[in-house]
């Protein structure tokens, strides 16, 4: 039998309480290691649909299963170890006292051992270039430091599949490649929400299009950023003087 | 951004290498805590100013060995203020017999009461001073949790020194704006806009509040922060931590023997 994709998304739908409707029937399949970027104009249903990757959100239409396993309310715990996202502002995602802490609070609620722990924060932290950080509390450090100290945070947990929340939002130029390299370096599934298309092409060899709740666009990423009537259709734009079969 | 260790809360730590820095947090809170109980519970009479004195001397003593500078002991008093401002007043108000002094008719017993009071408050705030000046808000935090003092308490402390750096934050950069579109905050009428900025500062708080939760969900968060290997404590550290309130009890038996 062959491996289970890494994230498999069938036919989603979800309305919120209030009765908007953010999801229409999506599908999305994502193939273990590879990287994907998730574009869309502001209220596509990106959020909703990340939410509903681990669980967070649920009780719509569809299935979402995780390297085979569906994300159900008895699996939430293996759900949420599998799936590591990494939110927009690192200080909704730091909330411990240091960054060791912070790193270690994923294995700690797997019930780890403290030495596995240990060397699980350890290991994180020299994979985002933040080792020797464990004891500095987040706010001394700089905001493309805290981004990466964020995505320790759940690279602890060894996850499956990591999803990023804009990550080159507000980051500085530096930052952005910093992260750049730290990103392409990790062995794992990636989706990437970004508006960043020129990241999405640098990152990602594949971009997926959601607008209005369904996927209105699959493919290279090369390719999708070439479609200038997709792009304009669905609110996307190139930043002036980008020419993505140059880049 | 934050000045020291633990932003805005943090500036009352002053960094340095001494036997009282590297006291565990835990020991160190222990050891404040029983000296202000010993310091409350000795007697308000005139026969006890040398256990009083005594006291000064262990906690200023505390303060040198820490090298604690006076200026910021000194600061550390300025939260006794309100509790001056009662003791000043209880000599006027209280009953019983009175004595002259400077042409003023005052209370004996509102006398002693009030150097009581005072004595009191100066030496368990001169001792929480030096605690403050000599752990990170991060260790206190954790020193608590070590103690087992409720959770939730600790939590709410926990988030209180992450996020107070992230909400002043925020609170200046609404001053800038408000004050960059020439507001002035004089009069009526300014009340009404820094109102509204606490309404705005309370929900973009609690805003963040919830995205924190999401946040901590995604990692398998149940509500607990769990807490990391505590390592034991020898029993020398315990008797150097202790030095000061087995001191101090020492003067309060020997001032019960005595009477």
């Amino acid at each position: 039998m062959s491996t289970p994709p890494s994230l498999l998304v069938e036919d989603l739908a979800f309305a919120y309480p209030d009765g908007h409707q953010a999801l229409f029937g999506v599908d999305l399949r994502l193939e273990r290691g590879e990287r994907v970027a998730l574009l869309g104009p502001n209220g596509a249903g990106k959020t909703t649909l990340v939410l509903h990757l681990n669980g967070i959100l649920a009780g719509g239409r569809g299935r979402v299963s995780v390297a085979g396993l569906p994300v159900e309310k008895r699996n939430l715990p293996e759900v949420r170890r599998r799936v590591g996202i990494v939110f927009q502002d690192p200080d909704d995602q730091l909330f411990m006292p240091t960054v060791g802490e912070d790193v270690a609070f994923g294995p700690r609620n797997l019930g780890l051992p403290e030495p596995e722990v240990a060397a699980r924060v350890a290991a994180a932290l020299e994979q985002v270039g933040m080792a020797g950080s464990a004891d500095r509390p987040p706010h001394h450090l700089s905001f493309g430091q805290r981004r990466r100290v964020a995505v320790a945070t759940v690279l602890s947990m060894h996850p499956e599949v990591l999803v990023l929340d804009e990550p080159s939002s507000n980051l500085d130029p530096a930052g952005r490649r910093e992260l750049a390299e730290v990103l392409t370096g990790l062995p794992v599934t990636m989706l990437m929400v970004t508006h960043d298309l020129p990241y999405a092409l640098q990152l990602c060899p594949r971009s997926v299009v959601l607008d209005g709740g369904v996927v209105v666009a699959d493919g290279p990423t090369r390719e999708v950023l070439a479609d200038a009537d997709l792009l304009a259709a669905h609110r996307l734009e190139l930043p002036y003087g980008f020419d993505p079969s140059r880049a | 951004m934050g000045a020291g260790h633990g932003g805005p809360l943090g500036s009352a730590y002053v960094a340095r290498d001494t036997v009282v820095h590297r006291l565990p947090a835990h020991v160190a809170l222990v050891a404040v805590v029983a000296f202000a109980l010993v310091v409350v519970a000795t007697p308000v009479r005139a026969a006890w100013a040398p256990a009083y004195a005594g006291y000064a001397v262990l906690v200023l003593g505390a303060a040198a060995l820490a090298r604690v500078p006076a200026g910021r002991l000194l600061r550390g008093l300025a939260v006794e203020l309100p509790f001056v401002v009662f003791a000043l007043l209880l000599p006027v108000v209280a009953r019983g017999p009175r004595v002259e002094v400077l042409g003023l008719s005052l209370s004996e017993s509102g006398l002693l009461a009030a150097g009581g009071l005072l004595a009191k408050a100066t030496l368990s705030v001169l001792a929480a001073t030096v605690l403050a000046a000599t752990t990170t808000p991060q260790d206190l935090v954790r020193g608590m949790q070590r103690l087992r003092l409720p959770a939730v308490l600790v939590q709410i402390l926990s988030f209180m020194v992450r996020y107070a750096d992230v909400v002043a934050g925020e609170l200046r950069r609404m001053r800038v704006a408000r004050e960059s579109r020439g507001f002035r905050g004089r009069g009526p009428g300014a009340l009404k806009v820094v109102a509204g900025t606490a309404g705005a500062l309370f929900v973009r708080s609690y805003e963040r509040g919830e995205r924190v939760h999401l946040a901590m969900l995604s990692r398998g968060g149940d509500g607990r922060l769990p807490a990391g290997p505590a390592l034991a404590v020898p029993a020398r550290t315990w008797l150097t931590g202790l030095a000061l309130p087995l001191s101090a009890a020492a003067l309060l038996a020997a001032g019960m023997l005595g009477a």
